[in-house]
């Protein structure tokens, strides 16, 4: 059973001052997610990631398509009792304390009373804010908000968390931190789906992606799969001859540090390149494919949109 | 469903309590002392009607200040600073429960208040009267009509903050309830009317909510008898109108995109 299932959703929202022009927030959207992993749903501002979150929780009503959770329909409120949600950038009633905040949330969840006080206790430890506990939220930073709003998604045992910009605004131990929780609740067997706009978390934490623009589906799939997509470039190493005219011809970018040379070049003129330094009797040193990163995938589907759009 | 129509209420309670609601219990405090120790220079029969008319006034206006101004904000302020996001996206919390909680909490926040209030009253009251006897129980009957007025104002907030901002909702607000204390005098204008303008008219005086049938503090303060009848249909009056509004409420916020 997928954790997720989303067939064709979509979301249009009437505009203009009689509302009669509409903007679709989200194009016909179908993907899913496996229980047990940790999916990312990448894509700049206005991509349709928050939208996507929204309408999978019932915030917001699609104009088409389905999307089942846990195997249950959306209009199953029942099915929240299964599930955590970080809104992004949280706000939190801040006239609580963090204890009474979570106690509110666990009722809310229908946490059995006897087990309310251990389970508000763990979630506060586990975002290191058991110190804090008595503390009111007007007093808190943006980060210990944001591990407040972590520990109110996990304090009533969901199986599946989601987490709308989990990082934003944590300072880098913040982020490291974060990131060691969701590895550490998908080890526990927990569904994560979060999204985000920094890649690199994407890419240390996620089994697959999916990258939205402009509220459409432009890529999905396990990232290592993904990367292979990407041509990578290729780091050539060699001394001997400072600069060779056709190489920097080819497009390659060098850099000469004494007698050696770097040069940075797309995998695809390798052997052009190589035949150059033959032919100038260069002393090859090493020859190093360079890894292509979920930055270089994400921004070739957004170029590639950008340009369909300006070729159409 | 009660645990978690309790849990929104007494959050929405502890969330007055906490941003000083209550410290206009102080203003009264100061208003009624004040009234006492003044009035006392007057006659007897004078001063107590004065006081009555003053403190029940001033328990009524406070409380559809209070009312009004934390009413407009209960769920456009969940929506405007997100706080709803947490309840209703990833809690088993139906909407419907979201505004009864809401409603509930507000409601036992003004009752609170009123009953405090109501409190500092009476010891005004027998401070000037020098002694507390059976006519006085009136009083109690029209504390009980202000506090259905509190119910009545809570549920009309309540409604405008489901679609309205908060500026637009404190005008509604404020204006049906002004409109509704003189329901009465609508009803007789509408009576004086011909033809088709008799039923819109007549129809527009029974659809605003009655304000001044829950206002005998002038019947009290003339030692009055309030009819029993009255407060039966009164009571009656209010949870059938107040079910109408928060029915409206529940309908339009079921349906609405929280973006």
């Amino acid at each position: 059973m997928s954790a997720i299932e989303i067939q064709g959703l979509e979301k249009s929202y009437k505009t203009g001052f009689f509302g009669n022009k509409l903007k679709q927030g989200l194009k016909p959207l179908t993907l899913s997610v496996e229980e047990g992993e940790v999916f990312g749903c990448l894509g700049p501002n206005g991509a349709g990631k928050t939208t996507t979150l929204r309408l999978l929780l019932g915030l917001v009503f699609p104009t088409g398509g389905t999307a089942r959770i846990l195997g249950r329909d959306l209009a199953d409120i029942e099915v929240k009792r299964l599930i955590g949600f970080l809104p992004e950038q949280p706000y939190f009633y801040d006239h609580l304390t963090a204890l009474e905040l979570l106690d509110y949330y666990a009722r809310l969840s229908g946490v059995d009373p006897r087990e309310r006080r251990r389970k508000v206790d763990k979630a506060l430890s586990r975002v290191g804010m058991a110190d804090s506990a008595n503390t009111q939220l007007r007093k808190f930073s943006k980060g210990m908000l944001q591990r407040v709003g972590i520990a109110q998604a996990i304090v009533h045992d969901p199986t599946l968390i989601l987490l709308d910009e989990p990082m934003s605004g944590l300072d880098p131990i913040g982020r490291r931190e974060v990131r060691d929780l969701v590895q550490e609740l998908n080890e526990e067997g927990r569904t994560i789906f979060f999204s985000t706009h920094i890649l690199g978390d994407a890419e240390t934490l996620c089994d697959r992606v999916a990258v939205l623009n402009k509220g459409e589906l432009k890529g999905i799939g396990v990232v290592a799969d993904l990367l292979r997509e990407v041509s990578g470039d290729v780091e050539v190493v060699w001394s001997g001859t400072q600069a060779i005219p056709s190489l920097s011809a080819l497009g390659a970018r060098c850099h000469a540090t004494g007698d050696v040379v770097r040069a940075i070049l797309p995998e695809r003129l390798l052997e052009a390149a190589l035949d150059a330094l033959r032919r100038s009797q260069a002393r090859l040193t090493s020859v190093t494919p360079l890894r292509a990163t979920l930055e270089d995938y994400f921004l070739a589907r957004i170029q590639e949109a950008s340009s369909s759009e300006v070729s159409a | 469903m009660i645990g978690r129509l309790s849990a929104i209420a007494f959050n929405t309670f502890r969330e007055a309590v906490r941003d000083r609601v209550l410290y206009n219990l102080i203003l009264f405090a100061m208003l009624i002392v004040g009234a006492s120790v003044l009035f006392g220079q007057i006659s007897l029969d004078i001063n107590r009607i004065v006081l009555i008319n003053l403190g029940l006034t001033a328990i009524s206006l406070f409380g559809i200040v209070i009312a009004v101004f934390i009413g407009i904000g209960l769920v456009s302020k969940e929506i405007e600073k997100r706080t709803l996001y947490t309840v209703l996206a990833a809690r088993p919390v139906r909407r419907w429960e979201f505004i009864a909680g809401k409603f509930l909490g507000l409601v036992m926040t003004l009752t609170v208040n009123a009953l405090l209030m109501s409190v500092g009253f009476f010891a005004a009251v027998l401070y000037v009267s020098h002694h507390l006897g059976r006519p006085d129980l009136q009083l109690l009957t029209a504390i009980y009509f202000i506090l259905l007025e509190f119910v009545l104002i809570t549920a009309l907030a309540l409604l405008f903050s489901t679609f309205s901002t908060p500026i637009f909702s404190s005008i509604f607000a404020f204006a049906i309830f002004a409109v509704g204390t003189f329901a009465e005098d609508l009803r007789g204008f509408a009576q004086m009317a011909t033809g088709l303008t008799r039923w819109v008219m007549t129809g527009a005086a029974y659809l605003v909510p009655n304000f001044a049938a829950l206002n005998v503090i002038s019947q009290v303060a003339h030692d009055s008898r309030i009819e029993p009848r009255l407060i039966l249909l009164n009571t009656l009056y209010v949870i059938v109108y107040t079910a109408a509004v928060l029915t409206a409420s529940v309908w339009i916020f079921e349906r609405r995109n929280l973006k």
